[in-house]
């Protein structure tokens, strides 16, 4: 049934890195060919993660086709930069993991406002000026293999993380893996938050450094070379991605952190210049709405049958607001990288 | 009885606008200009505070990032401090720029904006992109060997929340303005009807008295209202002043007519049973004298009730006391004064003004005159004076007057002292003394030095 909504999904894989023009990694198409309202949209997002809420969508609103383009988060906040100074045509969505850069965009008056009863219902950390919407709820989690963890290692929260990287024997040095911050946006997002929001981040990162953790990219492939036994434990991995391979291989335990658990809520704002921000509005409404929401838990982006929401005592959402524009400072930024080569200097 | 020209006004007189409609429409009017001087004044007030309280976040935020900045390794090194934000976030739904500059006026760190003069500390208003927005400017001086001088922080927001603060202020003072407003309403229509109260108090006084009932209205009323119960009282006073005239007439006409009109007819009578001629011609004389005699007490009745009724009828006007001496004399010539008994006029050069009634003055002194003629000695003198601020007319005769205990009761009617004659009615004093009252003026008896009698009417006197 999904397959007949789905129109035509084209993953076009494009070599990351070496080109000078950044554009999609991959686009899909959904709704009919000639359809009233195409849009387009451009996500820092997996476009499996958000097929099933597009494929609802559309049938639900046989008027609008989409266009889905999956980038690479800094690659889609630079050609947003240049796109918000009248460069470039604007898509008619923006949806991105890495809210701050979400932020600083809309901070930089890249957006236009947006009303209506499902963005009014947002709590205020959800909606920022009526131009920034949260519409997912995804926690930071750690992924570790069942399978080859002792049981009494499993880490229930940063500080059992902390005894094993410290461990004499070096069983763990090179086999525990998280984001590599500068090649991926909300890896930095996550490694600055953390550098607000607890004094274990000093001693993290220097544990980091001693047991050689491994800084790579991105959240598949960490929770792939969990899987095979390449990690034993991937640290500060968006949820989604590791519940949704862990709903089909028992061998990989997901955790959400005891201490604190960061909650990311992908933003989405409709540029200024939108050719349709109608249609893109209904797509809005449509993911706050309950069969948006519900499509959405299908892969695990909002909590649902099978992924109860956190405890809320642990949970830390990440507000929508202009603090998160302290991180993108390009002097914090180089304070934090900077601290970050000196801790993984192999990966230079 | 005064008599209405026309067709007789209704007893309800017409309506003009009421009290609580002209209370409200001033109220309203009252209270829709306050209401706008309040707005106004509320946005102006609203939009001080919500700039001084948002300038304090603004110039808090600059100060922590001013604070964060340090030199090192010659160059300026700024940790931008997450509080800060957090501060600035206080103003949630606005857009936040910052920028640090270099003693040398390079971009540390933060925006583009354009570097402020060198020197400058304090607030500006600006935009950011395409919003109104509010800046601040601080400084942090450095003095280091290899860097020293001013480093500039801007931080500027836009004035989302300055806005929305200023129409919540804005907002909730109209709100209590509109409840003053519902408050003063309810407060005049309560003062209206209290103050109306007194009135209805009088209307249910003046309703429920008998119809004969002339008396003043003893209703306490505030001080308000007392000169309307005054006039009212004075009005009603008046009323029972004729009425009372018109019951003096008709008792002394039916008392004083009655006998000799019942021995004028008994006379005629015994006249028209008598044979002899000569004794007919006798009583017919006798008859004749009666006539006369009535005439005069029928023509002092009506004078006396005239003056009263004039008293209180006809304005007074200003008068020369001279000119109601000249014509009472003039008058009293024709009239009275058939015998040409001797009569002097006693004028100053000077006019001597008062204020009344010419026909009611000229018949007291008529009668004045009269009275000295009729029992006094000849020569009569009337004079003319002004003294001590009053206006006095006095009749003198040569004659020694009435007795000293005839004085305090001569005014009264009927009263026949020594030497009133049977000619007359015993009214010629009473009727002067109407007039003085009328007047505000007194009657008043004496003797000259050479001891003759002299009667003085006295006035008020009017500045000439």
């Amino acid at each position: 049934m999904r397959r007949a909504v789905l129109a035509c999904a084209v993953l076009a894989g494009l070599g990351s890195g070496a080109a000078a023009q950044p554009g999609p990694e991959a686009v899909a198409r959904y709704g009919a060919a000639d359809a009233a309202h195409p849009i387009l949209i451009q996500g820092a997002l997996d476009i499996p993660a958000f097929a099933p809420a597009l494929e609802a969508f559309v049938a639900s609103h046989p008027a609008v086709a989409v266009t889905l383009e999956q980038w690479n988060t800094n690659d889609l906040f630079a050609a947003m930069t240049v796109a918000c100074a009248g460069a470039a045509p604007v898509p008619d969505l923006v949806i991105s993991s890495a809210v701050d850069q979400q932020v600083k965009l809309v901070n930089d008056a890249c957006a236009q406002p947006y009303r209506s009863a499902g963005t009014a219902a947002l709590p205020p950390e959800r909606n920022w000026r009526d131009e920034l919407f949260g519409l997912t709820s995804e926690p930071a989690v750690m992924v570790y293999n069942r399978a080859l963890l002792p049981p009494g290692d499993a880490p229930a929260s940063r500080f059992d993380l902390l005894d094993l990287l410290r461990r004499e024997d070096g069983v763990y040095a090179g086999r525990i893996a998280t984001y590599d911050i500068e090649r991926s946006g909300i890896g930095y997002l996550f490694a600055f938050l953390d550098s607000i929001q607890a004094t274990t981040f000093g001693g993290l990162i220097e544990a980091f450094g001693r047991a050689r953790v491994v800084a790579t990219c991105c959240s598949a492939e960490i929770v792939d070379a969990v899987a095979r036994g390449e990690y034993l434990v991937a640290y500060n991995i968006l949820g989604p991605y590791a519940m949704v391979r862990a709903a089909t291989n028992p061998d990989l335990a997901v955790v959400t952190p005891s201490d604190y658990t960061l909650v990311l809520s992908r933003g989405a704002f409709i540029p200024k210049g939108a050719r349709d921000p109608g249609a893109a509005g209904a797509f809005v409404d449509f993911l706050l709405s309950e069969p948006g929401r519900r499509a959405l838990a299908e892969t695990y982006l909002t909590p649902g049958p099978g992924n109860p929401p956190e405890d809320a005592q642990f949970t830390r959402p990440i507000p929508l607001s202009p603090v998160l524009l302290v991180g993108l400072d390009r002097q914090k930024r180089a304070r934090l990288l900077a601290l970050w080569r000196e801790t993984f200097p192999e990966t230079r | 009885m005064p008599s209405v020209d026309g067709p007789a006004a209704p007893l309800d007189p017409p309506r003009s606008v009421s009290l609580t409609a002209r209370l409200a429409g001033a109220l309203a009017l009252l209270l829709a200009a306050g209401g706008l001087l309040v707005a106004a004044l509320a946005f102006a007030y609203g939009r001080g505070a919500a700039r001084q309280a948002y300038d304090r976040l603004l110039v808090g935020a600059a100060r922590q990032i001013a604070d964060s900045t340090a030199p090192r390794d010659g160059a300026i090194s700024v940790d931008l401090p997450v509080s800060a934000f957090e501060l600035l976030a206080l103003a949630p739904d606005d857009r936040v720029i910052y920028a640090v500059f270099a003693p040398d006026g390079r971009i540390v760190t933060g925006y583009d904006l354009p570097r402020p003069e060198p020197g400058f500390e304090g607030f500006y208003n600006g935009d950011f992109g395409g919003e109104p927005a509010r800046f601040v400017v601080t400084d942090r001086l450095f003095a280091e060997r290899d860097l020293s001088g001013p480093v500039a922080v801007v931080v500027g927001q836009t004035t989302r929340a300055r806005g929305e603060l200023a129409r919540d202020i804005t907002e909730h003072a109209l709100v209590l303005v509109a409840l003053a407003g519902l408050l003063m309403t309810a407060l005049a229509a309560f003062a209206a009807r209290s103050a109306l109260e007194p009135l209805r108090r009088i209307e249910r006084a003046i309703a429920g008295r008998p119809p004969t009932d002339l008396t003043p209205i003893g209703t306490p009323v505030p001080r308000e209202i007392a000169g309307l119960t005054g006039a009212l009282n004075r009005f009603m006073d008046r009323i029972s002043r004729q009425s009372a005239a018109t019951r003096t007439l008709i008792a002394d006409a039916s008392h004083q007519l009655r006998t000799p009109i019942a021995a004028l007819r008994a006379q005629a009578e015994l006249a028209a049973e008598e044979p002899d001629p000569a004794r007919q011609r006798a009583i017919v004389g006798r008859i004749h004298d009666r006539s006369v005699t009535l005439s005069r007490l029928a023509d002092q009745l009506l004078n006396h009730a005239l003056i009263i009724h004039r008293a209180d009828a006809v304005p007074r006007e200003r008068l020369d006391l001279r000119e109601v001496a000249i014509r009472a004399t003039g008058e009293a010539d024709r009239d009275l004064f058939a015998s040409a008994a001797e009569l002097h006029l006693d004028l100053p050069e000077e006019e001597v003004p008062c204020l009344g009634d010419a026909l009611s003055l000229v018949e007291a002194c008529k009668n004045l005159l009269f009275n000295a003629l009729r029992h006094g000695r000849p020569p009569v003198t009337v004079s003319v004076r002004a003294e001590a601020g009053r206006a006095v007319l006095a009749v003198e005769d040569a004659g020694p007057g009435m007795p000293r205990e005839h004085w305090a009761d001569a005014t009264t009617r009927y009263a026949r002292g020594a030497g009133v004659s049977a000619r007359s009615a015993g009214l010629g004093l009473a009727i002067v003394d109407a007039v003085a009252r009328a007047h505000d003026g007194a009657l008043r008896f004496g003797h000259t030095g050479e001891g003759h009698f002299i009667v003085a009417l006295e006035l008020p006197g009017v500045v000439r």
